[in-house]
């Protein structure tokens, strides 16, 4: 067994090494502020009451601008995610309203979305959205949480894969949200531009501070402050990129038990079968 | 093969299919019968590792195809309508996606093995070049599949990567315009690479075929690099490596699941999640990490076609290295020099890989270099000379005799895994 552990603390030497390189992105020198998120690590899920809030943000505070695209009314309502109820999902669904058609004349028609609808974009296209702020595209938020991700560097990366870091994208949300500050002395900010020490894209963001507080009623008693409508969007963004990231955990926590079991019977077996063996 | 079973029909059924296709006697001589030296360590499990990987890309690549649509149009939707709407699609996409890096730590590991104990030497020269074609089969394999989500990193990666055939002279240009089937990459480009990461991955199979063909007829390789000697020095593959091969890979699917389940997006690249837009170069365009030690190589050298060349003479290096290594001694265990060098080596193929995701600028260029005149040196100079300058250790009689004196079929005081020593 002794070769083995050999091999195994060898081959994660390199390993890491080797493998970890990928993690590098652009934009050296952002602020990330780490939060401590209810769906990091093995056994992360998604905070019911947070996805309800971080909606909430989203259609009052985000939506005017920022589509959802490959998310389905449906989804609201599915296991994993926020878990609204069937008849709240289709209330949310009947106040937007899509195009169909075309009907028996060959009109296209509006008419208000069902469950099986996915949320409307609120601009046609790239063009009018860029016309409509100031020559600027607000991404659409579906996979926005995993289309970012600021560097890690040298150790954290290695480091990263033995704590299953994955949070980039949700940390680096909430810390634009909360990043805009006052620029530093001798900086000038470009007018319609405003100054966020952790952009990646550079230090002017075109968007305006998009949250303040008391922007969005929560009824809970969960303070309405920018920080929390930071985190909570943040949290439902990461669940509107992976909405499947409750069952991948659980299902690998079961693979993941089942292979460790399946491999000590294969080393006894193994130890049974070669006992006899000089080797 | 075939000739090492004592496989005896029994039934009619098995007489009369032996007497019209010998199916049976072959699988048996080649799998179960096999005469194995009895002393392979783990290092030599991840070639059943390797098998393993392949056949889990073909089988989750298969039902993907099922739902995955070939159009710039729409290719990005439908990888994420797998992710979102398809049941397990998400599981299978991470299987195969993070299979891919898999299959790439699996062989890289498995060259490394065979670099080490001089498994490319003589009689096994005809097995290692298989595998170095295999090697490039994987690598072309792996290129297009990470063209096929349409994400920015397939698109603009796809364009740095096809155009370095420009840097042929003369007819490049010509060529890189017949590889796009257009000016630009486009979805001409895209359906052809998809109808290829289909096909070549059914190549690399059939490769597979004969590079275990050429190591069945000369023998393994093993630590010792000493050829067995009698019946002794051997153990038939079943039941011995069977279950041997299996344990390690169910160790490895552990590594693996821990990957694809918990870490799925670790070894990706976030710009991907963001569709192709030939109007948006990102800031840093890099490829997949098992590319990187190359790109390193490529963009070291300050001429395009200088790079190019260096490139693929990183890999074209290996197919002469049977004729380069000029020590009589295979392995490298009783090899005091050489295993100094195979450690440099490999730490400096590491360092490449980490420069290759450097920006080329500064420091990072001049190192990479260094590296890359490095790399090139242990092929061309330092293998060649130290056939002539080393005094290797004593060669046991036999693999048995090796056994019984080291334990791990090494000389005493070699530990099985090197360089924890």
């Amino acid at each position: 067994m002794s070769t083995m552990i050999k091999m195994v603390r060898a081959f994660a030497a390199v390993a890491s090494l080797a493998i970890a390189t990928p993690a590098i992105a652009a934009g050296a020198n952002v602020e990330i502020d780490y939060q401590n998120w209810s769906f990091a690590g093995p056994f992360g899920f998604f905070d019911r009451a947070q996805l309800q809030r971080g909606f909430k943000v989203y259609r009052e505070n985000c939506s005017a601008c920022h589509g959802l695209r490959l998310v389905a009314f449906r989804n609201l309502a599915e296991n994993g995610g926020p878990s609204f109820t069937e008849d709240q999902a289709k209330a949310v669904a009947a106040e937007y309203t899509v195009i169909d058609g075309p009907d028996d004349f060959g009109e296209m028609f509006e008419r208000p979305a069902i469950l099986a609808d996915r949320f409307p974009s609120p601009f046609p296209n790239e063009q009018a959205a860029r016309a409509a702020n100031n020559g600027a595209y607000p991404p659409d938020f579906s996979l926005l949480a995993k289309a970012r991700a600021a560097q890690r560097g040298f150790p954290g990366f290695v480091f990263d894969i033995f704590t299953q870091y994955q949070e980039n994208g949700p940390d680096y949300i909430y810390s634009l949200l909360t990043g805009y500050v006052d620029a530093p002395e001798g900086v000038t900010v470009p007018d319609g531009q405003y100054y966020n020490h952790s952009f990646l894209a550079g230090e002017f963001i075109s968007m305006a501070p998009p949250l303040y507080d008391e922007a969005v009623e929560y009824t809970d008693g969960t303070p309405m402050t920018v920080e929390q409508y930071a985190k909570d969007v943040s949290a439902f963004m990461m669940w509107a990129a992976e909405p499947h990231l409750e069952d991948r955990k659980k299902i690998g926590f079961r693979v993941m038990i089942f292979l460790i079991v399946f491999a000590g019977l294969l080393y006894f077996t193994k130890k049974q079968l070669w006992r006899n063996v000089e080797h | 093969m075939a000739g090492h079973s004592n496989y005896v029909p029994q039934s009619a059924a098995a007489k009369w299919l032996e007497s019209r296709l010998p199916v049976i006697s072959l699988m048996r001589g080649s799998f179960v019968d096999f005469p194995t030296p009895k002393n392979l360590n783990y290092w030599w499990t991840f070639g059943g590792i390797l098998f393993f990987v392949l056949i889990a890309q073909i089988l989750t690549g298969i039902v993907l195809v099922m739902h995955y649509t070939p159009s710039t149009g729409a290719a990005f939707d439908s990888v994420e309508h797998i992710m979102r709407d398809v049941n397990f699609g998400w599981m299978l996409r991470y299987l195969h996606s993070n299979g891919a890096s898999m299959f790439f730590i699996a062989v890289y590991i498995h060259i490394f093995r065979g670099l080490y104990y001089g498994s490319y030497k003589a009689p096994r020269e005809i097995s290692w070049i298989l595998g170095v074609i295999i090697f490039l089969i994987m690598m072309g394999t792996a290129f297009m599949g990470y063209v096929l989500p349409w994400g920015q990193m397939s698109f603009w990666g796809a364009t740095v990567i096809t155009n370095l055939f420009s840097a042929i002279p003369l007819v490049g240009e010509s060529i890189v315009t017949w590889l796009w089937g257009g000016f630009a990459v486009d979805n001409p480009t895209l359906n052809r690479f998809f109808s290829l990461h289909y096909l070549l991955p059914f190549m690399i199979f059939g490769v597979v075929i004969l590079h275990v063909w050429a190591f069945h007829t000369t023998g393994n390789n093993n630590p010792t690099g000493v050829q067995p000697k009698t019946k002794q020095d051997t153990l038939p593959f079943h039941p011995y490596y069977t279950v041997k091969d299996l344990f390690a890979i169910v160790v490895f699917m552990i590594f693996f699941a821990w990957f694809a389940f918990y870490l799925p997006n670790y070894l990706g690249h976030a710009d991907n999640y963001i569709e192709a837009n030939p109007l948006v170069t990102p800031s840093h365009i890099v490829p997949e990490w098992y590319f990187l030690p190359f790109y390193a190589i490529l963009r070291a050298v300050p001429d395009k076609l200088g790079g190019v060349v260096l490139m693929f003479g990183a890999i074209a290096v290996l197919f002469i290295l049977p004729w380069l290594d000029t020590s009589k001694v295979r392995s490298g265990a009783y090899r005091p020099l050489f295993k100094q060098f195979f450690w440099i080596f490999a730490a400096v193929c590491v360092a490449l890989g980490y420069l290759g995701a450097m920006p080329a600028e500064g420091i990072f260029v001049t190192l990479s270099r260094i590296f890359t005149a490095y790399y090139f040196a242990h092929f061309l100079i330092i293998l060649p000379m130290l056939g002539f300058l080393e005094k290797p250790k004593p060669l046991p009689a036999s693999i048995s005799e090796a056994v019984l004196k080291g334990g791990s079929g090494q000389p005493a005081g070699a530990a099985a895994a090197p360089e924890m020593k």
